[in-house]
């Protein structure tokens, strides 16, 4: 049977080259680049180039911008908690985000409002993109920061960050972008957008789990979030993940290489595959259909349920995702797909496909074969769409 | 969170789909905000449920949950089938997720339905034998209670 994965917004499979330069740091050179002999300096040396690259690739000013982490979460609530409670000081306890960001994003808002500040979740609107207009009415004295994503996790929407960062410079308010589904995807350079903080991660580019970095602008001093050893210029603690670090480098590079012929490649997939699935009566793409990151797809169906069309899915070889409360252990279906205004029932019936380098034409064929099957199955058995066939010849 | 091969196997060949043109009761629980709706066709014959079908809109328990409460009463007394409970199906499906259990209450409470309504066809009133129908366990404002 065939397999696809088409699941590449969860994460992505670790490219060869990749672990091929990592390989030294999981063997032979396994030096803490804290000590002074030989095979830390070596280590220490990895992840000092490594830090440069990224820099360079992502139009830092200075390497020293770059701070490592284990991820996407925690460059998050670093650049949040830390940037909220350092201002918190000079009397700022306001944050603005948006109704859709990622739960590493939101919950950290959440959590900051039980630290006395307030907080406004703009709107996304039916395309799923914020009005820079509404960061800009948002703002007020006591702005301590405006956290926006890049581009949406679950239905790829783009957001206009340049807009919003030139917004926030003028203003004076920090502004920090979790760019952790965007990085590699888009062109994205934090001096030219007028970014104070971005956080990435390794594993959604073909790098290895575990490792991510905030990059941090000169003059910004968030709070320190993990206390102990003078890593990170004594900013984050902890024993460097130095074939992590090296690998995150690798993959940033290997991955924006190629940007423009993937981009390219992945976007005409994509677009002959939402026309394809939008044949199916009652089907819609959920967010902009243009600004929109080239590999992802997010539709619903409507009489059917995301979870049983995600184990049928499976059952025909192709892995994808699904916004469903069945899939979240959750009541509620993904908050993301309510933000842009769908109703439960509709949301309860997503799915989400997210395409790599690793994806074909091929895969689309296939997709585009099994899908309709299985929407029609599920609505066979489905009481729902017995419901909206009725009122449909009711109308 | 993992679903048993019993429950596997009764997503991916649910017994029992369909409806039943000329039906004894029919039930229906659930709703569609909650993501679950079940509905129970059963033909009654004498005192035993000699066929029985369903339809389900939902997650991979609740289809498996409907097929194995469907294929729990089949051939069974009304009597027999009133004793159904989700704790049984469950059983019968080798444990569900936490997460799942209130799919089995909404198979259970399908089944219950679909004979209320077998009792109201007959002009019996259903409630004293079958009790109230619970068409949704959740807690979290979604107005199920209204339906």
């Amino acid at each position: 049977m065939r397999k696809i994965y088409a699941d590449n917004a969860a994460t992505t499979s670790l490219h060869p080259l990749v672990l091929e330069k990592m390989m030294p740091y999981l063997t032979t050179v396994y030096g803490n680049p804290s000590s002074l002999y030989a095979i830390g300096a070596e280590a220490k040396e990895a992840v000092e180039s490594s830090r440069e690259k990224i820099a360079k690739l992502i139009g830092a000013n200075s390497p020293n911008e770059i701070y490592f982490t284990s991820g996407g979460s925690e460059a998050d609530n670093w650049a949040i908690k830390g940037v909220c409670r350092a201002l918190k000081k000079k009397g700022k306890n306001h944050i603005i985000t948006s109704k859709f960001e990622h739960h590493a994003v939101l919950h950290t808002c959440k959590a900051l409002e039980k630290e006395g500040f307030e907080v406004t979740y703009l709107d996304v609107y039916e395309n799923g993109i914020v009005k820079v207009e509404d960061v800009k009415n948002a703002i007020k004295d006591t702005t301590a920061l405006v956290t926006i994503m890049y581009a949406n996790n679950e239905i790829g929407t783009i957001q206009p960050i340049k807009e919003i960062g030139m917004v926030c410079r003028e203003k004076g308010v920090v502004f920090h972008t979790d760019a952790v589904q965007a990085v590699t995807q888009v062109p994205i350079n934090v001096e030219e957008e007028c970014i104070d903080l971005l956080s990435l991660t390794a594993h959604k580019f073909h790098g290895p789990k575990g490792c991510g970095a905030l990059y941090c602008r000169r003059g910004i001093r968030p709070e320190i979030l993990i206390d102990g050893g003078a890593q990170e210029r004594t900013r984050r603690a902890g024993t460097e993940n130095v074939a992590g670090i090296v690998g995150l480098a690798e993959a940033l590079e290997l991955a924006i290489s190629n940007m423009e012929e993937r981009n390219s490649r992945l976007t005409k997939m994509r677009d002959r595959l939402i026309d394809g699935l939008l044949k199916i009566e009652r089907s819609r793409i959920n967010g902009d259909r243009v600004s929109r990151l080239p590999g992802n797809i997010n539709m619903c169906f409507e009489g059917i349920e995301g979870e049983s069309l995600l184990l049928k899915l499976d059952f025909a070889g192709i892995s994808a995702s699904s916004g469903s409360a069945c899939t979240s252990g959750d009541l509620d279906p993904s908050h993301v797909l309510l933000s842009i205004g769908l109703p439960h029932e509709i949301a309860h019936g997503s799915m989400r496909l997210s395409f790599s380098d690793d994806n074909t034409e091929e895969d689309v064929d296939y997709i585009l074969e099994q899908v309709p099957v299985i929407v029609d199955y599920l609505r066979m058995m489905s009481p729902l769409w017995e419901k909206i066939k009725e009122e449909e010849r009711n109308n | 969170m993992a679903y048993t091969e019993k429950v596997m196997d009764h997503f991916a060949n649910p017994r029992n789909v369909g409806e039943i043109p000329d039906a004894s009761g029919i039930g229906e629980v659930g709703n569609s905000k909650c993501g679950d709706i079940m509905k129970m066709y059963i033909k009654v014959e004498g005192n035993v449920i000699v066929d029985c079908k369903f339809k389900t809109f939902g997650c991979g328990a609740a289809i498996a949950t409907s097929s194995m409460a469907t294929e729990l009463i089949k051939g069974k007394t009304i009597d027999e089938a009133l004793k159904l409970t989700n704790k049984a199906v469950m059983e019968a499906l080798d444990g569900l997720p936490p997460v799942k259990v209130h799919c089995s209450v909404l198979a259970e409470q399908a089944i219950k339905a679909a004979l209320a309504d077998y009792y109201t066809r007959q002009g019996i009133d259903p409630e004293p034998i079958v009790g109230k129908i619970q068409e949704c366990d959740h807690d979290h404002g979604c107005g199920c209670s209204d339906f």
